[in-house]
């Protein structure tokens, strides 16, 4: 076996990856061997189709909401069409209830499972060298919840809409008569299929690594899903009695948050947050687990500060539930609870600079590759550091209150949530697509789609940052003239982030039909995922992976003649071929 | 490992077509009991336990929003726990307390003998700790029919009325409570007796067990009746009247402020009484002397710091509206019956106390009747001897969240029913 690119003085240690005849799209066949899978990848392959639908369905009622806004009394919702279809409905109050079940699809639906429960499901058991997650059972209810949760959205949406923000803040969520029932058990639902996902990371990362993988051998997807699977168990229950008190009172009226029975609505505020804050790095944690192993396997360089990295996730885990009050500035609460939340907010974004400052510092002088993962990778740095430095404007509390329930808001969230999770979870579905499906796509429309939705993205949400520091209040159906020039730049943007989204989407599924088949490593990853064959058999590996380090690249090549990269070995002379290291031998301890 | 990893190759080869819950199919060093993706019974104990105790710190936080209310409200109202407090029957609330604690502790010993190999004793552990599950719901039936029958409901709903504290007639809630379960027990029975006609000995073996854990809710109402009615002569009364007054709900006491004068109010059921028999929330007509007497009292006592404030603030607001202080009712709490504008008629503070206690409890009581349901199913299991020294899990993990839901009771019993 002579190897194009191999260096002289090494020789290629590659087991040739034997491709099994069976893999898990193939050992069985038919929708009931898919409904009752007990298998984590068809797991994670269902999540990915139902959170890419979510994100279909928030997406297209964000591109009506930014319709709406194409002009100063709107267009979209006073259009003949909508009086037409919704005639007892006033424009104002349909836009509330689109961009109510925008942001509730969008956080419930489609950001919070969409890389944990998506690619985390088929990730977590082939990094970490596991047959399968620890619980399979719980992990297959987990995404019926999903799917339940999401039928109760869409019993809201035909029911009587929503129209409370994605916040339910009482005590407008106990008066409204839209259906703040239907969608607070959707969110309750949801909110113990995320639990689940939690529980099932958490313990399948303590019990099923394998010998020798150690906790500083794990990669660094790893560490984000462990810490964010903290976040989940720990905050999601406080959501979960939250919803169930506000079904409470809305049924019963028992007066805790609704002030005509002497309730107190901050109460539910501290609630919400005290959820919904540690929420963000369920959003967050994810992206910059995916963010480490793109910006490493792509730079063909060892990760910088792996310690760090893994311990910021940990140390944001943590110090995400103590900052909840940073969203109540204007609430009401005394000032030196303000300045106490206002500084503790600080501190958050030490660990997330950490973060970015070691991503970079991976990229110098690395061998960058720039395909579509790494594409998105940098589209993302760039983007979650403008969102993060934002949220310190934000966290000052007297920047806070002039910009606070502003576009600025809405930009700083779609620049962390759009512009660093959804952008991270593209880059990740393309890093991994090969692996999943066994196919490669385009790499030019890849590129395309990443460069759309970047320009696309900065198009629609920069404006908006503009518009917030100038007091375009968020929420509003109708804006003074003076703002539509950027409002107009906004639907612009929007538009061409949907085009980008749609091209990824095509990209994707075209490769389905005529993609070239991939091989084992198409990127010349280090880590366990890529020593399994793509698609990866039924119990992940044909046998047991040798568990190495995960960053080290040292010993993987491209080989020009095969087409694909191996893994190679400096030759020792006095070594007898004969006895090729691929036995598991090391794996048997 | 070798061993494993051997049984890995082959399980991929063997089964493709199979999820791997399909237990038993003779692979040679994985046991039965042992899940195809683990590779020792110690990973999958391991597993199983650690997700049992994750899963009971999501528990914990789950009731942590709850303990959280009750502790801003009860700093907000102490003088309406306090008052409300004494609604609650301590009495049956120390009889679940011991309940469940004993329940624990055959649970407990449950686990013992599942890893002992002792069967008929798991299964008479498992059997008494679920007939303790449900004579603690029948005490609790007692409790909750009892309370929505006086009307100590949630605030919205609450409609108390101090002066006609034992209305007559209105649904039997005792009945509804009670009906799903004596059907549940009427199907047991016959399974019973049918089982035993048929000779079916393993069915008979579960029924037998089943049926004393059904009749055992009935002991419960029973031990309930009892204690209920039994302190119903003397001081319950007396209780009725105090949180009349402690929570501010009576209107008869006027506009008196010199009545301000603590607990003595207990026995001013009288003329103004009548005024609001009528009425549908008879905590409507709020008034604060007694809020002020008890807070006052409260106050008194030096190491309640931050009440002399809050006393402070109320004496002027009370001064000034004449109203509740602690919600805002309309500025006429003198307004007649007649006159009442509409948000006179609002609901009780009281109400918050009791909409805290039934979420608590309630939801305490769902946690008990999940216990039944797996703990039923462990029976079935224990009977028919699945569990031995290497395969105990399921019982250990059943008994570490029947532990935590009884220490959820041992918190919610003193803070709910000996605020005194
Ligand atoms: C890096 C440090 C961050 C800081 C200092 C920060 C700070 C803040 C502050 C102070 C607010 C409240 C603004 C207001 O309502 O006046 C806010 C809102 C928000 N942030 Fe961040 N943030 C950070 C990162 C993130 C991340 C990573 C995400 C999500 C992935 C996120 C999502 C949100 C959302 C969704 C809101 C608005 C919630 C709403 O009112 O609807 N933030 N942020
Ligand atoms: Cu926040």
């Amino acid at each position: 076996m002579s190897a194009g690119s191999v260096p002289s003085g090494y020789e290629v240690n590659d087991p040739g990856y034997p491709t099994p005849q069976e893999n898990y799209l193939t050992n069985s066949k038919g929708i009931l061997s898919w409904a009752f899978t007990l298998d984590h990848k068809r797991i994670g392959m269902m999540y990915l189709i139902g959170v890419s639908s979510a994100f279909l369905l928030g997406g297209l009622l964000a591109i009506g909401i930014r319709l709406h806004l194409f002009a100063p009394d709107g267009v979209l919702f006073n259009n003949a069409l909508f009086q037409w279809l919704a005639p007892d409905k006033a424009p104002n109050d349909i836009y509330n209830q689109v961009f109510t079940l925008h942001g509730a699809i969008m956080v419930f639906l489609f950001i919070i499972p969409s890389i944990p429960a998506a690619l985390g499901n088929f990730l977590v058991p082939v990094m970490l060298g596991a047959k399968d997650v620890a619980f399979p059972r719980l992990n297959l209810s987990s995404f019926y919840l999903w799917v339940g949760g999401a039928l109760f959205f869409i019993m809201a949406l035909l029911a009587s809409g929503l129209d409370t923000g994605w916040t339910f803040y009482t005590p407008y969520s106990t008066t409204t008569d839209s259906s703040v029932i239907l969608a607070t058990t959707g969110a309750f639902i949801l909110g113990f299929s995320s639990i689940f996902t939690g529980l099932n990371f958490i313990v399948t990362i303590n019990t099923m690594r394998p010998p020798g993988m150690t906790w500083f051998r794990m990669p660094l997807f790893l560490w984000a899903t462990y810490s964010t699977s903290i976040i989940q168990v720990l905050a999601t229950p406080v959501l979960g009695i939250t919803l169930l008190l506000l079904i409470a009172e809305r049924t019963l009226h028992i007066g805790i948050f609704d002030p005509e029975y002497n309730g107190d609505p901050v109460t539910f505020q501290h609630f919400f947050w005290f959820y919904s804050h540690p929420a963000v790095y369920i959003m967050i944690l994810p992206a910059f687990g995916i963010i480490s192993e793109l910006i490493s396997v792509h730079s063909h360089k060892r990760i910088f500060g792996y310690r760090f990295i893994a311990y910021s996730s940990i140390a944001i885990a943590l110090l995400s539930f103590i900052v909840w009050g940073h969203h109540m500035f204007t609430s009401g609460m005394s000032p030196i609870t303000t300045i106490i939340f206002s500084a503790l907010t600080f501190t958050v974004s030490v660990p997330s600079a950490i973060k970015v400052f070691n991503w970079v510092a991976t990229m110098f002088k690395g061998s960058i590759s720039l395909t579509t993962p790494m594409v998105y990778a940098i589209a993302f740095i760039f983007l979650f550091t403008i969102g993060g430095l934002t949220g310190l404007h934000l966290g000052t509390l007297a920047t806070d209150m002039h910009l606070h329930d502003t576009y600025f808001v809405v930009a700083h969230f779609h620049y962390v949530m759009v512009g660093g999770t959804v952008v991270a979870f593209l880059g990740g579905v393309f890093h991994w697509w090969p692996k999943m499906v066994g196919k490669m796509y385009s790499e030019v429309g890849g590129l395309l789609s990443a460069a759309l939705v970047f320009i696309g993205f900065n198009l629609t949400f920069l404006p908006q940052f503009i518009l917030g520091s100038r007091g375009m209040p968020r929420r509003y159906a109708t804006y003074d003239p003076e703002f539509a020039p950027l409002h107009q730049m906004s639907t612009y943007g929007a538009l061409i982030l949907g085009v980008g989204l749609f091209v990824a989407l095509f990209v994707l599924l075209m490769s389905l039909l005529n993609g070239k088949k991939a091989p084992a490593n198409p990127w010349g990853g280090a880590t366990l995922e890529w020593n399994c064959t793509s698609p990866p058999p039924f119990y992940n590996f044909e046998r047991p992976p040798v568990v190495g380090d995960p960053y080290e690249f040292g010993d993987i090549r491209w080989d020009t003649e095969l087409d694909r990269y191996v893994k190679v070995e400096p030759k020792r002379e006095r070594v007898p071929v004969e006895t090729p290291a691929e036995t598991p031998a090391h794996a048997s301890e | 490992m070798a061993t494993t990893d051997a049984g890995l190759a082959s399980d991929a080869h063997e089964q493709p077509g199979h999820g791997h819950s399909d237990h038993g199919h003779g692979d040679h060093d994985h046991p039965s009991y042992l899940a195809h993706h683990f590779d020792t019974p110690e990973q999958q104990f391991d597993s199983g336990k650690l997700g049992m105790w994750l899963f009971l710190v999501t528990e914990v936080l789950f009731f942590s929003g709850m303990f959280c209310a009750y502790a801003i409200f009860r700093a907000w109202r102490p003088e309406v726990f306090e008052g409300c407090s004494q609604f609650l029957n301590t009495k049956l609330g120390a009889i679940n307390t011991g309940v469940l604690l004993f329940s624990s502790f055959t649970m407990a010993w449950g686990v013992r003998c599942a890893q002992k190999e002792q069967h008929k004793l798991l299964t008479a552990m498992l059997a008494t700790t679920l007939s303790c599950a449900t004579v603690f719901l029948g005490v609790k039936a007692i409790e909750y029919s009892h309370k929505w029958h006086l009307g100590l409901l949630p605030a919205g709903l609450f409609s108390y009325d101090p002066s006609n504290p034992h209305p007559v007639g209105g649904p039997n809630y005792l009945a509804y409570i009670c009906a799903p379960f004596a059907l549940i027990t009427i199907g047991v029975a016959i399974w019973l007796v049918v089982s035993f006609l048929r000779g079916a000995k393993f069915q008979l073996e579960c029924a037998k067990p089943l049926m004393v854990v059904c009749l055992c809710f009935f002991v419960g109402v029973g031990l309930g009746t009892i204690l209920e009615s039994g302190g119903d002569e003397g001081h319950h009364e007396d209780d009725h009247a105090v949180v009349a007054s402690a929570d501010g709900t009576a209107a008869e006491h006027g506009d008196d402020p010199s009545h301000a004068d603590g607990e003595e109010h207990a026995e001013h059921v009288e003329p103004a009484a009548e005024a609001v028999a009528g009425l549908p929330a008879a905590g409507a007509m709020s008034n604060d002397s007694a809020d002020l007497a008890v807070l006052e009292r409260l106050a008194s006592d030096a190491t309640n710091t931050g009440l002399q404030d809050e006393l402070a603030a109320r004496k002027a607001q009370s001064e000034r509206s004449g109203g509740g202080i602690l919600y805002d009712v309309s500025d006429d709490a003198s307004a007649t019956v007649a006159s009442a504008p509409e948000n006179v008629l609002r609901p009780s503070r009281a109400g918050v106390f009791f909409s805290i206690y039934y979420c608590m409890t309630g939801i305490h009581a769902i946690h008990i009747l999940a216990g039944i349901g797996v703990l039923v199913w462990l029976l079935v299991r224990s009977i028919r001897m699945d569990f031995n020294r290497n395969y105990f899990g399921p019982v250990d993990y059943v008994g570490l969240y029947w532990h935590i839901v009884d220490m959820i009771w041992i918190y919610l019993f003193p803070l709910m029913y000996l605020i005194r």
